[in-house]
């Protein structure tokens, strides 16, 4: 702490493994900051007076005789109206060649809101894509990952999201990001001439993998600002969550805890949870909305990961290549948005959902077609329209590079019912097809 | 002279403290950060180390930070007024908190002091009386709320004076007993018992009786639930654990509702919180919210005061049986509980079970779920705690510790299949898979020849025996091709999916078929079974396939539709005309 007249230097190291320093010092606290070397660490555990440390640059070259010095609190945030168009590393400093932020200084990680003085999400957030804002609407204090394998374009689809959504403020927490995604988003960013709306805390894939421990704490307590001080509706996007958890389970490794399933931490539910339910509407106006990126394993959901993300998210959206048009598309099965019947028919028009659940009712009844024939069974009539349906809707509507307004996309789902079905065959209400089928 | 100690060690909130004195295993302290107190409680002693685990953020804590122990457990706080509160694990008053955030640290008191309440006395000077007796009673809500002789009294006791009818606060002595040494004893309105220790003062706890009705045809019907009995429902994310237990929540023929939201999303506890107090009580006509109790601690709340939630919930449900009551807990999810235990266990270095579970997993499961039951009170009445907990199973699959064990403990199972959820089959309770034990009990076979109709129980079996048939069925047809099979395969597949969509298939949304009771049950599986024991002649699958569509379309109008109404009627005499033109 800089007000600290004598600081305390200590240069014997007990032990050190590939994340982890210890050594004896007295009156220290639990998660206060450290540097090792140079390096920033973090206290996470005490014995007596051995004090193990988790040095988030690695502990590569570092000797036992490293000079360590404690800082006496835990790690902390800047944060005033100047983060807005900055690009931050891990540790919160500047990675555009821009000043140092000033503002007053917060410890990230901090409380929970109260759950009883919550508010019950109820904006939409639009954003143009029609296998989200049709299938699985988004509202604005939800939380949503996109499961996705890692060769699908996902930081494309949310630079899109978070463009076209009608918010006050984005938050990027980019976690392992490759250099090139990177430039992307910042190309992006800038291009869209958004950059002012916009805070950044990158860590990359040349940075040490530690390091992204600090990145969800910091993207939020940059969007608690804005949201709690501010009162304004803040975006954050999260990626990539499980390169997120792969540092968990490094660091428990390195301090010998036993792991749990798939080799993750027994905490993993826990540590993911706090992240995520840093999503909220509060009750004067300002929120944060939460959309990360968990990656998948060859669409594996059962993994450690996706699986405790799934209990915790509402809901999730998933990518996947339709081999049928060679579209990217949001699956409409597998994809789930459990705060939408919030939104639609509230904030959108009266067919919404039924138009949603008889899209995706035909669609799977073309999937059933599809194996019909693969196994060699003959098609009837209908199975033949289903399939021509399909294919217009993954087009038209799956596809991920659709960007129309909700009420287009109603009445697209419209025109594809009427060019391949009956209206009976919809399982509409009646009130609604007098008043929307095209003839 | 009390405990003191120091701290020695942190591991994210597993404390160790150096202690001066005597520590009991689950004694609470404080420990003291920089003038904010957090409460903690001891779960391992060796020697004079103490390890505790912190009901709080440990953030900022240091060795030597001095820690008070307060020589108890952690206690509930019990008496009037807890019904339609809000409480996190450890029974803090959530709505009376300050500010948006949580602080750390910020106790808030259980129960209003001030509120003053109608009481009645029921006692007698020179009754004679023991822990859990009543002594008077005062109105919450519409539930006559009984104050009784504390849990904690050991002995017999002589009344000395009981209040007059009046208003009073909960801290006013509303009677004096005399104890065995002949000392006065003043007791007031509200107790306290520590959350991991089980209420007891009844006579006796038989095995359950009777059958707690929730509306929900698939658990009734199929696999009823008894009053006082165990249930638990697994299932991956998005297969409807939730609603299916909001649905119970707002049906089920209960007094008292006290529902643990434990470590589940914050955003589901707030639906409750908006939506209950809107709600009507279908058995009462009275709001919902009056009846209920909820316990929340969030995932991103606290892991320790996760565990705590559900022993608190437990103990005010046994509190209200004691006054002769039907509670109803539902926990919302022990799994999350079963983690809080693994994270904890980890910390101390214990040497782990199977998927790193403490290795008592299981005894710590079966107990928690025997606190359930039904019991006769000393006073020869009867009151209940039923018990429904949903388990989160990793990655869906059912074969891992918590379900397994929680499947030994548990007398009812309501699988939920990623798959029925998949195809929009709600509930999504696979009908094979899930059972019900109570069934099988002679005394609930009897109750539920006398509530319903004779011989329930083997008419439950049949339209089983017929789901799983039918399932064979399709099995077969999915192998051979529609045209591989003969004609009575596709017959008794569409009669199981008659059973499906017409009665296990219901609508959670709709106002009407929402709320099933016994007797319209009963009709409808009648009604059912006489359709599935006809013959019937098609000469292709395609036209069995479409009768049998019409079929199911007009029974899930009569579900539609008020038990009665024109309407139903309607669509009733539609059936038989269908049922007309095919079969005998």
């Amino acid at each position: 702490m800089a007000t600290k007249a004598f600081q305390k230097i200590y240069t014997k190291l007990d032990a050190i493994t590939k994340a982890t320093v210890s050594l004896r010092a007295a009156g220290v606290s639990n998660d206060e900051l450290a540097t090792v070397e140079g390096r920033l660490a973090q206290v996470v555990k005490t014995k007596g007076d051995l004090v193990t440390l988790q040095v988030f640059a690695g502990t590569e070259g570092i000797p036992t005789n490293a000079e360590v010095s404690f800082h006496g609190e835990p790690p902390t945030l800047k944060v005033s109206e100047q983060l807005s168009g900055r690009f931050f590393n891990a540790y919160g400093k500047p990675i555009d060649g821009g000043p140092e932020v000033e503002g007053e200084e917060r410890q990230v990680g901090g409380p929970s809101v109260n759950p009883y003085k919550r508010r019950q999400p109820s904006e939409l957030i639009p954003t143009g894509i029609a296998g989200i804002d049709l299938n699985n609407t988004l509202v604005s204090g939800q939380k949503i990952p996109f499961f996705a394998d890692p060769d699908q374009p996902y930081n494309q689809v949310m630079a899109d999201v978070a463009l076209r959504a009608d918010v006050d403020k984005i938050v990027l927490g980019g976690m392992g990001l490759s250099n090139d995604d990177y430039l992307f988003f910042r190309h992006a960013f800038e291009s869209a001439g958004a950059l002012d709306k916009i805070v950044s805390f990158v860590n990359t894939t040349e940075e040490p993998p530690v390091e992204r421990l600090l990145i969800p704490d910091m993207a939020l307590a940059a969007a608690e600002y804005f949201a709690v001080d501010k009162n304004e509706k803040v975006l954050v996007l999260l990626t990539d969550m499980t390169l997120y958890a792969d540092a968990l389970s490094i660091v428990s490794n390195r301090m010998d805890q036993i792991p749990s399933k798939d080799s993750m931490p027994g905490s993993l539910y826990s540590d993911l949870a706090k992240i995520y339910e840093k999503a909220v509407q509060l009750p004067d106006g300002g929120s944060i909305t939460i959309i990360a990126v968990t990656t998948l394993n060859d669409g594996d959901i059962t993994h450690a990961i996706p699986d405790n993300t799934g209990y915790i998210t509402e809901g999730q959206l998933f990518l996947r290549a339709d081999s049928d048009t060679g579209k990217v598309i949001v699956d409409p099965f597998r994809s789930l948005s459990r705060l939408k019947q919030l939104v639609q028919g509230k904030k959108t028009r009266e067919d919404h959902s039924q138009v949603m659940n008889a899209g995706v009712r035909l669609y799977a009844d073309a999937q059933n077609a599809k194996t019909k024939l693969e196994n060699g069974f003959d098609l009837s009539d209908y199975d033949l329209r289903c399939l021509d349906y399909a294919k217009d809707y993954a087009v038209e509507l799956l596809s991920i590079d659709v960007n129309i307004t909700i009420d287009e996309m109603l009445d697209t789902a419209w025109r594809l019912f009427a060019k391949h079905f009956k209206p009976e065959e919809t399982g509409i209400k009646q009130a609604l097809i007098d008043k929307y089928w095209k003839k | 002279m009390k405990t003191t100690g120091k701290v020695t060690g942190i591991v994210s909130n597993l404390v160790t403290v150096q202690v001066d004195g005597p520590v009991a295993e689950n004694e609470l302290c404080y420990i003291n950060l920089g003038g904010t107190d957090l409460l903690a409680e001891v779960i391992k002693v060796n020697g004079d180390k103490a390890s505790v685990q912190v009901f709080e953020s440990t953030r900022g804590l240091r060795g030597g930070d001095s820690v008070e122990f307060l020589g108890k457990m952690l206690e509930a706080t019990l008496g009037p007024g807890l019904l339609s509160s809000v409480y996190d694990g450890l029974q803090n008053d959530l709505t009376t908190m300050t500010g948006v955030f949580l602080k750390r640290g910020e106790y808030t008191d259980p129960l209003d002091h001030e509120k003053l309440w109608d009481f009645t006395p029921i006692a007698q000077p020179g009754d004679k009386v023991i822990a859990a007796d009543w002594l008077g009673e005062v109105k919450e809500g519409w539930l006559p709320h009984k104050i009784m002789v504390p849990f904690s009294f050991k002995g017999t006791y002589t009344v000395k004076s009981v209040a007059p009818a009046g208003q009073y606060n909960i801290d006013a002595t509303i009677a004096t007993l005399v104890n065995e040494d002949g000392e006065d004893v003043a007791v007031t309105m509200t107790q306290r018992w520590p959350v991991k220790v089980a209420i007891k003062g009844y006579k006796e706890k038989p095995r359950p009786q009777k059958i707690m009705e929730t509306g929900v045809r698939v658990i009734d019907t199929f696999n009823p639930i008894a009053e006082g009995g165990t249930g638990f429902i697994p299932g991956p994310f998005g297969c409807g654990k939730t609603v299916l237990q909001h649905a119970i929540a707002k049906q089920g023929e209960a007094d008292v509702i006290v529902m643990a939201a434990c470590g589940e999303r914050a955003n589901e506890v707030v639906e409750i919180f908006t939506e209950f107090p809107e709600l009507i009580d279908p058995h009462t006509g009275r709001h919902l919210m009056e009846r209920t109790t909820i316990i929340c601690n969030t995932s991103n709340m606290p892991v320790a005061a996760r565990e705590a939630s559900v022993y608190t919930a437990m103990t005010i449900c046994e509190y209200y049986r004691a006054m002769g009551l039907r509670c109803l807990l539902l926990a919302d999810s022990t799994s999350r509980w079963a983690q809080a235990l693994r994270e904890m266990s980890n910390r101390m270095e214990e040497l782990p079970g199977a998927d790193a579970f403490p290795v008592d997993l299981s005894s710590i499961i079966s107990n928690f779920y025997s606190r359930a039951g039904m019991v006769i009170l000393n006073n020869g009445q009867t009151g209940a705690v039923t018990f429904i907990g949903t388990v989160s199973p990793a990655g869906g699959n059912l074969k891992e510790p918590v379900t397994e064990s929680t499947k030994k403990a548990a007398r009812c199972f309501y699988a939920l299949e990623q798959n029925r959820a998949d195809q929009k089959r709600y509930p999504a309770v696979n009908p094979i898979d899930s059972y019900s034990k109570y069934l099988e009990y002679p005394e609930i076979a009897a109750y539920l020849d006398e509530k319903i109709e004779k011989g329930w129980v083997e008419k439950v079996t049949r339209a089983k025996t017929m789901v799983l048939r039918g399932k064979e069925m399709a099995d077969q047809i999915n192998i051979l091709g529609d045209d591989g099979v003969p004609m009575s395969y596709h017959e008794t597949f569409w009669k199981s999916e008659l059973i499906d969509f017409a009665f296990l298939q219901q609508d959670g949304f709709d106002p009407v078929d929402s709320l099933c009771p016994i007797e319209r049950q009963r009709y409808m599986l009648d009604l059912i079974l006489e359709i599935c024991d006809r013959k019937f002649e098609f000469e292709n699958y395609e036209q069995c396939s479409a009768y049998f569509k019409r079929l199911i379309n007009t029974l899930r109008q009569m579900n539609y539709n008020k038990w009665g109404s024109d309407d139903f009627e309607k669509y009733r005499t539609q059936l038989n005309e269908i049922l007309a033109e095919n079969g005998n």
